[in-house]
């Protein structure tokens, strides 16, 4: 153990100390945020705006369909399917005689797509129009009455209570999606970063030929352990230092986002088109915890670290494995990452499923299976526990991810101890397989 | 006492037998050679040894006991003959590292590091990176990692290849002084040269097998082939036997079987001694000028045993 120390010590502090180190750690949130910032800012700017003129047969449509901010719609006579480019409109809209029985079909020519979203806003645009068209018509209803309805009928939100006894707070699904989005992509990059980190560092080791003088002072399984512990023990300083980063980014917003500000966010509420009660704001000023909605802070920190040092042992096991077994040649190393890398991207793919429908089989089984679990699980858990994740799903999944990587290490370590001494033999999983389970 | 004894060692790879029952021991303060070709198991011997790999059956004894990989490992100190240091990481920090790993605790490392660096004149190389070092510079840095920690039994896999004349020497006599010391040493190459001039027991390994166990004169005895160096003075008469470039000596005792360097080179005939030809010679009148046994090298031996080549082959042939 003292010398599985001295190793682990060593990986951390040639990293820590490295410049790269605090310039990933101070620029990697930096990078990030830049990218959703400028993601928004990019589909703010470039949203497209369509200008559809309508050939509508009925004659009512003038006075029924609305558009909103994408779409316009136009009637002025004289456009046909075949001038409406030269004329300015990104589409035409035919709309033919609508009779009560039976559906029609309304015709949309277009040279550039609305898309999916456009046309679903196209379609319910046209409903609505029969909608009003039809009560206007056959009710006694007066224009400036139905209006009416239409505005005091409208509310904003639905504000949810999970049902865990009488410290209910409000929940936002929507705070639960972003942050889960945000921890399942951390994991997964982490689990990419750190597991890739391990296997250049075994590399280097096995090409470098130090591996054999050092197996010669300690097993070679210690090695690879102080290694894999030195690379997460980087990984989980470079977490905290974020999670600092972030408080401070959070104090420094309450001092900058200050009393005044917050009361100008309040007014422009209470001036807003309904006239209704409020929304609950915070006064004070800006609140971490509040802005989480009903997320369990110190939980969610504990789960993400248990996740991510799980996850990562899990995989950085198996890299090591890899990156024991190729030889000079950088080209092995990405045809043996594959199966590593699968489930990963699997487990990814499934972590936006996740996020949506928390309650999903396939997300609730995807989130015990150690494979998928760090990922995951970790999407699930801002939806609440033990409401959406019950405390057994989450003990059975941590459970088994402690099983899981003892069970990869194990693995690793015996391909790890036969690999990196071989040099020469093209590697392959299958004669990986065979080196974890011949005599040693 | 010997330090090590490896029992009927042996150790499979696939379907591969690269180590076939080698037993071997090595007394404390000798320097014993492991010779082999390449590939005959050398390495794999050594890693038993070192505890790296563990033998399919066989034992091992060190100072009396049963090899323990985790204890015994400390007292071992193994140069690899693929030799490997951290590129990126500062010399003086990296041999304290290494020294650690084999159980010294920093102040020891540091005491010893500092104590060797001045005594190969390596002070000022501290705080440089081992991919600054020239490649003699990197073999003599990876002497010291390997015998640091003062190891009862040091195991150097062909410690001179890359070094100059100079630094051959500097290590060689360092090697002499840790055999004085007490400390035992492995030294495992395929340069023969060397072997006869530092080892007093060598074991030779060719595909997995020992075929050769012994000390160095001990060997060369028992391969001798009763060849001899005879030089004999021009008489100038026909019949008789002449100098270098004249004709060949003829006898009962001995046929002659080649020339080197002006001198003929006999075989004696079983049954017969050295007095017999030197007798032969006298009775005929002839002035021998000198009169020498040839032994064999171990490089001839080595060969001899590998390939099957006699000694005799090795000699300029006799055209007549």
């Amino acid at each position: 153990m003292k010398k599985m120390w001295l190793i682990t010590r060593r990986e951390y502090l040639t990293r820590v100390r490295n410049k790269t180190f605090l310039l990933s750690t101070f620029l990697l949130p930096l990078v990030f945020m830049l990218f959703i910032f400028g993601a928004v800012l990019i589909q703010l700017k470039t949203q497209s705006h369509h200008r559809i003129a309508v050939i509508d047969a009925n004659g009512y449509f003038k006075d029924y369909l609305r558009g909103d901010s994408t779409i316009t719609y136009d009637f002025t006579p004289g456009i046909d399917t075949v001038n409406y480019q030269q004329k300015g409109y990104t589409a035409v809209l035919i709309i033919p005689v609508l009779s009560d029985s039976g559906k029609s079909e309304c015709r949309l020519k277009y040279k550039k797509s609305l898309g999916l979203i456009g046309t679903e806003s196209l379609k319910e645009h046209i409903h609505n129009a029969i909608t009003d068209h039809m009560i206007f018509e056959k009710t006694a209803l007066s224009r400036p009455k139905l209006d009416s309805i239409r505005s005091r009928s409208d509310f904003t939100q639905v504000e949810s209570y999970e049902d865990n006894g009488p410290t209910a707070k409000a929940s936002s699904s929507t705070s639960s999606y972003v942050v889960g989005y945000a921890s399942g992509i951390l994991i997964y990059l982490l689990t990419f970063i750190y597991g890739a980190a391990v296997m250049r560092g075994v590399m280097e080791e096995k090409t470098s030929r130090i591996a054999e003088v050092v197996v010669s002072s300690v097993r070679p399984f210690e090695l690879m352990m102080g290694k894999i512990t030195g690379i997460g023990a980087v990984g989980v300083t470079q977490f905290l230092l974020w999670v600092i980063l972030l408080g401070g980014v959070g104090f420094v917003a309450q001092i900058v986002l200050s009393h005044d500000m917050w009361q100008h966010v309040e007014q422009a509420r209470q001036a807003g088109p309904m006239g209704g009660p409020a929304i609950r704001t915070t006064p004070a000023g800006f609140d971490l915890s509040n802005a989480l909605g009903n997320i369990n802070l110190v939980l969610l920190i504990f789960c993400f670290l248990f996740y991510f040092i799980g996850g990562y042992l899990f995989y950085s096991a198996l890299f090591a494995a890899v990156g024991s077994a190729v030889n000079e040649d950088p080209q092995e190393a990405q045809s043996l990452m594959l199966p590593i890398t699968l489930p990963v991207v699997f487990s990814f793919i499934i972590m936006s499923v996740a996020v949506q429908d928390p309650g999903a089989p396939l997300a609730v089984w995807a989130s015990i299976i150690p494979f998928s679990s760090p990922i995951v699980m970790m999407a699930r858990i801002p939806f609440g526990v033990p409401g959406t994740v019950p405390w057994w799903q989450l003990g059975l999944s941590m459970l088994l991810l402690v099983l899981g990587f003892l069970g990869t290490t194990w693995l690793a370590g015996r391909i790890y101890r036969t690999g990196i001494l071989l040099y020469g033999k093209k590697p392959s999983w299958k004669l990986m397989w065979k080196w974890a389970f011949q005599r040693q | 006492m010997n330090i090590l004894e490896v029992n009927d060692l042996q150790k499979t790879f696939a379907s591969q037998i690269a180590v076939d029952k080698i037993s071997l021991q090595l007394e404390q303060g000798s320097i014993f050679g492991l010779l082999g070709p390449n590939g005959a198991g050398k390495t794999t011997l050594i890693r038993m040894i070192t505890g790296i790999f563990y033998p399919d059956e066989g034992s091992i004894l060190f100072k009396g006991r049963p090899f323990d990989p985790v204890k015994d490992i400390a007292q071992i100190g193994y140069m690899p003959e693929e030799r490997g240091l951290y590129k990126k990481m500062k010399i003086g920090e990296q041999a304290i590292y290494l020294a650690q790993l084999k159980g010294l605790s920093k102040q020891d490392a540091i005491r010893g590091v500092k104590e060797w660096f001045i005594r190969f004149e390596m002070q000022s190389w501290w705080n440089k990176k081992v991919e600054d070092l020239s490649k003699g510079m990197q073999q003599k840095l990876q002497f010291v990692i390997t015998v640091l920690h003062k190891p009862a039994l040091i195991i150097l896999d062909e410690p001179f290849s890359g070094l100059d004349p100079v630094n051959s020497n500097l290590i060689k006599d360092e090697i002499y002084a840790l055999a004085r010391q007490g400390a035992s040493i492995i030294f495992s190459t395929h340069r023969m040269e060397q072997v006869e001039e530092i080892c007093d027991h060598i074991i030779l390994v060719n595909k997995g097998q020992k075929i050769l166990d012994g000390t160095v004169s001990g060997v060369k005895q028992q391969y001798k082939e009763n060849l001899f160096s005879i030089g004999l003075e021009a008489t100038g008469k026909q019949g008789e036997a002449g100098t270098a470039g004249g004709e060949r000596p003829e006898g009962a005792a001995f046929e002659a079987v080649g020339q080197k360097d002006g001198r003929w080179i006999i075989k004696i005939r079983d049954g017969y001694r050295p007095n017999d030809v030197l007798r032969q010679f006298i009775d005929q009148g002839t002035g021998i000028t000198s009169f020498t046994e040839i032994l064999p090298s171990l490089n001839d031996i080595f060969i001899r045993l590998v390939e099957g080549t006699p000694l005799a082959r090795q000699f300029q042939p006799i055209s007549i």
